[in-house]
């Protein structure tokens, strides 16, 4: 038999309200945690993501389904018996206690001898480099520092789960990367099953072993960084998960997994067709920005799309085109990685060809 | 720099000030200074003396007034405090419903209902009690005191409890705190400031109280507020200057101590 499941969600509602105003924050969802996984739930603020954290953590109970920890119904159990502990967005921090007492606070609640909870607590100062501030109340350390010690009060009870809710969010951008960084080590190092809220998708694919992407309280799609971002399920995660096109179009045939798609705009294109999917008729295919690439429009061999460029924003690694398409309607985006000491090859208003990538095209599901 | 409006700088608005504080604090002073009158007059000053204090501690009414107003105080702020808390948490640790409001207001009515009404009503009520029981002990007041006190340890106590951020219960719950200790750990230390200004403001109160003590105090159960009001009717002597001068004093300190605590635990 394959390892127990760390969490398994299965058929969970909440259902806040009552009557007409009923509103079910998690729908009849069911997915399934592996043991020492870092696992996401992204989705836009909404999207039930946090509810579900919260029925985990037993904030909330749900309306119907089970939750199973470690294969043990957890669904019913108050937040104070289950082994899991959480890292709250806003840290919680108890503003009364010093940092050594907050990250003592676990144990000694549940009633650990005071020199195995020194000691722990020592230990788990060590992990996230915070010896020197001990014996600092919280509201004298920085919001990095706070996040620490916020994640070293909710490790060590040695929880069998660990829940971040959006964590991150407070912090600034370098802090942040940092602490992305920091959070996958701690989560090799203690080997702890992680689950992580976001709604940042960059955070989610740079982090994750397997993300599921949420929307109105359903689930759907669960699997690692690269197949979310590769092959997304639908229209949704695509719009959702980094920058993405849509071109419509026809199928005129199907070869090994190969489509020929005919599109108004940018003729006859070969897009991969997902697998248990039978593709025809009308379909959306999807092109990532960075799969395709300008050029000269009259360069037969290589354009595939022409149209005029309305736009040029520079990011710094990379720069962003939007060309609007010879059908005059549709706006089509792509990125470009700047190479050092080179100018733009094209200006605002140029007539440019769109060269797409080898198997750049993929056939959206519905 | 943008010009926002500000009071201070309003024409006469410190004319305005100083006339206030003078209306307040002059006939303070003044009782204060008589107190120290070596004379029997309370408008001539004939000399500096602590006669008048020595008369007032040699006083055994005094004395015994004295003691029986802190004693129904400390007695009336603790189960006052105590209610008062409970209340708070009760009104402020659930989801809006109907007839919360309605609950605020029954709390806080005794603010609302003229002090007079009360004490008539006590007076009429416990009269019976005290035919049926035969008891005619210091409980009548306390339970009074209690009664009036409740309000005003209780709005200190919610307020408290209104600025305290609810995720930290949750966070005591799952660190494996059950909801008891989540209670004694969390909740409590940081509603104590709280909770003590409710039982300074609940004591100074129930200290400072004439009207239903007056009405509901059998014979012989006097507090020093209504044994003041008792002799001035007679006589009055730069005796009752000192004793007010005391009692100012007793109240500074409550209301000094209660400050100086809570700031440092902020």
């Amino acid at each position: 038999m394959a390892e127990l499941n760390a969490v398994e969600i299965r058929h969970v509602s909440k259902i806040f309200g009552f009557g007409e105003f009923a509103f079910a924050a998690v729908d009849n969802t069911s997915v399934s945690i592996r043991q020492n996984e870092f696992f996401t739930l992204l989705g836009p603020s909404g999207c039930g993501k946090t509810t579900l954290l919260r029925l985990i953590a037993g904030f909330e109970y749900p309306t119907s389904g089970e939750i199973m920890l470690n294969g043990e119904n957890i669904a019913a159990m108050p937040p104070f018996k289950r082994p899991i502990n959480t890292v709250f967005q806003s840290y919680a921090l108890f503003p009364h206690m010093t940092v050594a007492e907050n990250i003592g606070f676990g144990l000694t609640m549940l009633g650990k001898p005071k020199q195995e909870v020194k000691d722990r607590v020592d230990a788990m100062l060590k992990l996230v480099r915070m010896e020197a501030l001990a014996g600092r109340r919280t509201s004298q350390i920085s919001g990095g520092q706070q996040q620490r010690v916020a994640l070293a009060r909710a490790l060590a009870p040695q929880p069998k789960v660990l829940l971040l809710d959006e964590p991150l969010s407070a912090l600034d951008y370098k802090l942040r990367k940092d602490m992305q960084i920091e959070l996958k080590r701690l989560q090799a190092e203690t080997g702890i099953t992680f689950i992580f809220v976001t709604h940042d998708q960059e955070e989610a694919l740079t982090m994750s072993d397997r993300i599921a992407v949420m929307s109105s309280g359903k689930i759907l799609q669960v699997g690692n960084p690269r197949e979310i971002y590769d092959a997304p399920a639908d229209r949704f995660v695509a719009d959702f998960i980094g920058e993405t096109n849509f071109l419509k179009g026809r199928i005129s045939s199907v070869t090994d997994g190969i489509a020929d798609v005919d599109t108004p705009v940018a003729g006859r294109i070969s897009a991969t067709v997902p697998r248990d999917f039978h593709a025809e008729g009308e379909v959306t295919v999807v092109l990532r920005p960075e799969h395709a690439t300008l050029c000269q429009p009259d360069r037969a061999d290589a354009s595939q799309m022409t149209g005029t460029l309305e736009n040029v924003v520079y990011f710094g690694t990379d720069t962003h085109y939007h060309v609007r398409l010879s059908d005059g309607e549709t706006l089509f985006t792509l990125r470009e990685q700047n190479k050092p000491l080179q100018s733009a090859r094209f200006a605002q208003g140029d007539r440019v060809g769109i060269a797409l990538e080898a198997n750049a095209a993929r056939v959206l599901r519905n | 720099m943008a010009r926002t409006f500000s009071i201070r700088r309003q024409r006469g608005f410190t004319t305005i000030a100083m006339i206030c504080f003078f209306a307040l604090y002059l006939p303070i002073a003044v009782l204060v200074f008589y107190a120290f009158n070596s004379g029997e007059s309370l408008a001539a000053f004939e000399g500096f003396s602590l006669r008048w204090f020595a008369k007032a501690f040699e006083n055994q009414q005094v004395i015994d007034a004295s003691l029986r107003s802190l004693q129904i105080a400390a007695v009336a702020a603790t189960i006052a405090t105590i209610a008062a808390t409970m209340a708070a948490l009760a009104t402020t640790r659930t989801d809006a419903y109907r007839g919360l409001t309605l609950k605020y207001a029954f709390i806080n009515q005794p603010l609302m209902i003229p002090e007079i009404v009360t004490a008539v009503a006590l007076l009429i009520f416990f009269a019976r009690i005290k035919i049926w029981t035969g008891y005619s002990g210091l409980g009548y007041l306390i339970a009074a005191h209690t009664a009036f006190c409740i309000p005003f340890a209780y709005l200190p106590i919610r307020a408290r409890l209104e600025n305290m951020d609810l995720t930290l219960e949750k966070a005591a719950a799952d660190l494996y705190a059950t909801p008891w200790k989540a209670f004694r750990y969390v909740t409590l230390p940081l509603l104590w400031p709280g909770v003590l200004a409710g039982f300074m403001l609940a004591f100074v109160i129930s200290l400072d109280d004439v009207v239903i003590t007056e009405f509901v105090k059998s014979a012989g159960q006097d507090t020093l507020p209504t044994y003041m009001l008792g002799q001035i009717r007679r006589t009055i002597t730069p005796e009752m200057n000192a004793i007010s001068a005391l009692f100012l004093f007793l109240s500074i300190c409550v209301v000094t101590v209660f400050f100086v605590v809570n700031r440092k635990r902020v």
